[in-house]
């Protein structure tokens, strides 16, 4: 029978399973949660540490003598000053200067370097890399990642690997060894938490694993499931592809598509690095101002939202799981300048938040719009206000443990 | 001298939540602490340490959520983790747990009783539906039923108008379960015993009643009113304890301006021509203010802060003739290692990060109250524990533990009084009957303390060391809450409100009395909260 694939952890993963709530990311099976209620899991998130498995992560290794020069080339974010040891985030665009995909680079020495991407790509990679020196290895299935996330995380990976963990400041990376398993360890995360994330060899995987379960206990470790990084990563305004964007590969029309700047990564943007793809048309979207929509984070008026509740008899239903999917986002005049393509109610700021693709006149912080949502059976627009991204932020994120 | 535009005696987190309100319309307020720590009750304490202790309330759940949004507590470091499960082992090896999945709970009462499973779905439903209909009244001014005063009328139309949402057979069932025993009303519903025991705890927490006991009704509702993330009935801990609840508040009503004197006992509320003029503090300071809002206990306010003669005499009766003999104590445990429930499956260990009820049966806490009734305490005590460092491991050094738990009964007016002995003896008694579900806890404890009513008393200025400021039955309820007439905040002298627990909806952590007070007093400043 044919089956999706599972990740180097499945054999952990599935005895955890109580609800049978799997789901497909990249061709392989993953859990959206492992107990019956995501709650907790996602708790874990900001108050111990949740454990996730990321395997599915489509994985590169790049060498050769052009490693460097077709990075340049691939992401719209200068890489020349990366060295071995640090990590980055970017995204990567076609010639029309829309969003293909994003991930991490690590570099590992100047020829050498890892990239990840939400979806398996390799074709794209290998058409930038035409002309190159440069050899691209898929290694996707030859290691699993977990990412641990959240305020405990530095102190029990500080009992796995030892205290070598505290030298890693944000976006770092190092190897380090666990009983003779080899590790890679980056200080990285989607979740906008203190998290790190561990790759271990496929073959490695579940004493890896288990060696985190047993020490995990005295640091409240959660396994934790997509459900409850969904709703993390939404509070930490981070973008999700085939959620907030679909890839321009794959989109059947142009207005499907999205460029850095309206998903927020005009950062990540770098122009004066010189050529890479997609760099005429964003450059052209930029002195044209003409970028159609600009990415924030929404607030709902859950007040609001839980009296239209209360005055039809019911309780209010905030989603504690992220919804996704295309909701429209009016003006005063009825008039739609954008849309919400996620939402959830955040427990850690106890508030009702989204994120939207509005019109730049409404992307200021404290522009407003109102949200259609669905109070029993009928359609009810409520108020909602453009907030600074991302509404969750801690210190713990970026703090700087290294002993002086 | 400063003058102030307000001065709230009491920084719990009644009197901070009203601080914090009349700080944000703009008024110019002091707070005034008697411990060196604000909180009051919403406290954690680091009595040994590395290990942090609740020694007053633990759990979350009737707080209003819009002091949450309107303080905006979670800015302020609020974090609430919600607490899922409830399992209580059995004596006869067994255990009973109520998960926070249907059909995982469902499953568990099946075991004992098909009947039980479909009926609790029934129970759920119209729990929820009477919730939702009363819920409202937390929000309210209790008016005076005897007045035709239009604000009054308008209040009791309000009132009128909550049962607009609840049919009628409903509204007859609350009618009964505002009557009747928590016992009685479950025997209606359920016939597993243990199912109807740790359902019956919610009727009896901090109420010197058993049971059995007609009111204990109400209080069982009283537990049902709040929610977690919308979800109602859910309860939650919050991260660092609830202290971190009380300094969030305290971080809110600082940033609105209030400015928070600690170890500033307020020794005298200063009456000038029938006119509360402000405070005097032990320390020999006056704080003049246009008015003056006690979040303490109704019975330091009255009895103890102001001169007698300065009451009318119909008030000072039902001040004196106030329930509030307290039947709780707060014990903490610091443990060297998780102990073993061996009631509880391995396979379930999720168990012990929700609440860990000794409560076996009806009976059993029957005879708890029992035993305590007459100055003495259960020989046996009901005991509602939770594990607090498996949900949010700072509260204790890693691989330790610490428990909390509250116990009851235990009489404030004990025969021969609170000695240091008997508070010693009873912690041996509260040992002992958990060891007989945990074998191996007696092994683990590091540190142990307890806090009896005395303690509560002393401490916490809970007079009779009631958690709740006085009984939450009939008569000290609503507009009878703390005297007939006098229900709305404010108090037979002019310009002297209440904000504490003492007040309408009463205790639990919910800062609606601090909240309803405030905008009551804001509404007569002619100002406007500002949302």
């Amino acid at each position: 029978m044919q089956r999706l694939k599972v990740t180097p952890f499945h054999s952990r993963t599935s005895a955890l399973m109580q609800g049978a709530e799997w789901r497909r990311w990249g061709g392989y099976q993953v859990a959206s949660c492992y107990e019956m209620v995501p709650d907790r899991e996602y708790y874990s998130v900001r108050s111990s540490t949740a454990m996730f498995d990321v395997s599915p992560l489509a994985k590169y290794r790049i060498k050769g003598l052009e490693a460097r020069p077709f990075l340049q080339k691939l992401l719209t974010r200068n890489i020349q000053s990366l060295v071995p040891g640090k990590v980055i985030y970017s995204p990567w665009c076609d010639s029309r200067g829309k969003v293909v995909d994003d991930g991490t680079l690590a570099c590992f020495a100047e020829d050498d370097f890892q990239l990840t991407a939400a979806e398996q790509g390799e074709a794209w990679l290998k058409r930038v890399a035409t002309g190159f020196q440069v050899t691209i290895d898929n290694i996707s299935d030859d290691y699993g990642i977990l990412a641990l996330q959240g305020p405990t995380s530095r102190g029990l990976l500080n009992e796995l690997v030892g205290e070598g963990i505290d030298q890693l400041g944000f976006s770092e990376a190092a190897s380090f060894e666990v009983e003779d398993v080899p590790v890679w360890i980056s200080r990285t995360g989607y979740t906008g938490d203190l998290g790190y994330e561990v790759w271990v060899k496929a073959q490695h995987a579940e004493k890896l694993w288990d060696r985190l379960v047993e020490i995990g206990f005295s640091f409240a470790l959660m396994p934790a499931g997509i459900w409850a990084l969904d709703v993390a990563r939404v509070e930490a305004g981070l973008i999700m592809l085939d959620v907030d964007y679909l890839s321009a590969l794959r989109t059947e029309s142009l207005a499907q598509t999205s460029s850095p700047f309206e998903l927020g990564l005009g950062w990540s943007v770098h122009f004066k690095k010189g050529d890479f793809v997609g760099r005429e048309a964003l450059w052209r979207e930029k002195e044209e101002n003409s970028t159609p929509y600009r990415f924030v984070t929404l607030v709902m008026d859950d007040l609001a939202y839980r009296e239209a509740f209360q005055q039809v008899g019911l309780a209010v239903d905030l989603p504690v799981q992220a919804w996704r999917g295309m909701h429209p986002l009016f003006d005063a005049q009825g008039e739609q300048p954008g849309y919400a393509t996620c939402g959830t109610w955040s427990p850690t700021t106890q508030k009702y938040i989204m994120l939207a693709q509005v019109e730049p006149a409404y992307s200021a912080e404290g522009s407003e719009l109102l949200f259609d949502a669905v109070v029993d059976r009928k359609r009810r627009k409520f108020p909602c206000r453009v907030v600074k991204t991302p509404v969750f932020e801690t210190s713990r994120k970026k703090e700087c443990y290294a002993k002086v | 001298m400063q003058k102030y535009d307000a001065v709230v005696i009491g920084g719990g987190h009644n009197g901070l939540v009203n601080a914090a309100y009349l700080g944000k319309a703009g008024l110019k307020v002091a707070l005034l602490e008697r411990r060196p720590v604000v909180g009051g009750a919403t406290i954690t304490e680091e009595i040994y340490p590395g290990f942090k202790y609740l020694t007053g309330s633990y759990l979350i759940s009737l707080l209003r959520p819009q002091v949450i949004r309107e303080l905006e507590l979670p800015k302020h470091g609020l974090e609430i983790l919600p607490l899922e499960s409830t399992v209580a082992p059995l004596l006869d090896g067994d255990y009973f747990a109520d998960w926070p999945d249907h059909d995982m709970t469902r499953q568990e009462i099946e075991r004992f009783s098909r009947k039980d499973a479909e009926s609790y779905d029934e129970f759920n439903a119209t729990m929820r539906r009477i919730v939702f209909g009363v819920k409202p009244i937390l929000d309210m001014i209790p008016p005076d039923p005897t007045s035709l005063e239009p604000h009054d009328l308008a209040q009791m139309a309000r009132v009128r108008g909550t049962l607009d949402r609840m049919e009628r057979r409903d509204f007859h069932t609350l009618c009964r379960l505002m009557t009747m025993s928590a016992a009685d009303f479950l025997d209606e519903w359920f016939e597993t015993a243990p199912l109807k025991a740790i359902k019956s705890t919610s009727g009896i927490i901090g109420t010197f009643l058993g049971v059995r006991s007609a009111g204990t009704g109400y209080v069982l509702l009283h537990h049902y009113l709040g929610e977690l993330n919308g979800v109602p009935r859910a309860w939650g801990f919050a991260k660092g304890g609830t202290g971190g609840l009380s300094q969030s508040i305290a971080r809110s009503a600082r940033a609105h301006g209030v400015e928070i004197f600690e170890d500033t006992p307020v020794e005298r509320i200063l009456v000038e021509n029938g006119r509360a003029v402000g405070v005097a503090t032990a320390k020999g300071d006056e704080f003049r203010a246009d008015r003056v809002i006690s979040g303490a206990h109704a019975h330091p306010t009255f009895l103890k802060m102001m001169d007698p003669g300065d009451l009318p005499e119909e008030y000072l009766a039902d001040i004196n003739r106030w329930r509030t003999r307290g039947p709780s104590c707060k014990v903490n445990l610091a443990l060297d290692g998780l102990p073993d429930f061996p009631a509880i499956p391995k396979n379930k260990r999720a168990l012990l990060r929700g609440s860990i009820e000794i409560a076996p049966s009806v009976d059993y806490l029957e005879k708890a109250y029992d035993d305590a009734k007459y100055g003495g305490w259960s020989r046996r005590p009901f005991m509602d524990a939770l594990m607090p460092s498996l949900l949010d491991p700072g509260m204790a050094p890693p691989g330790k533990h610490i428990m909390s738990l509250f116990v009851q009964y235990a009489d404030a007016d004990l025969k021969g009084g609170w000695t240091e002995q008997k508070k010693a003896e009873f912690l041996e008694v509260v040992v002992d009957t958990l060891s007989e579900h945990s074998p191996d806890l007696k092994d683990k404890i590091l540190h142990k303390h307890i806090m009896t009513p005395d303690d509560l008393e002393r401490v916490f200025g809970l007079t009779g060391g009631h958690i709740f400021h006085g009984e939450l039955t009939l008569p000290q309820l609503f507009f009878m809450r703390p005297s007939p007439q006098w229900a709305n905040y404010r108090t037979p002298i002019k310009n002297l409100w209440m904000c504490g627990s003492s007040c309408h909806p009463g205790g639990c952590i919910t800062g609606a009395p601090g909240r309803n007070a405030a905008l009551e007093i804001l509404s007569e400043v002619k100002e406007q909260v500002p949302v």
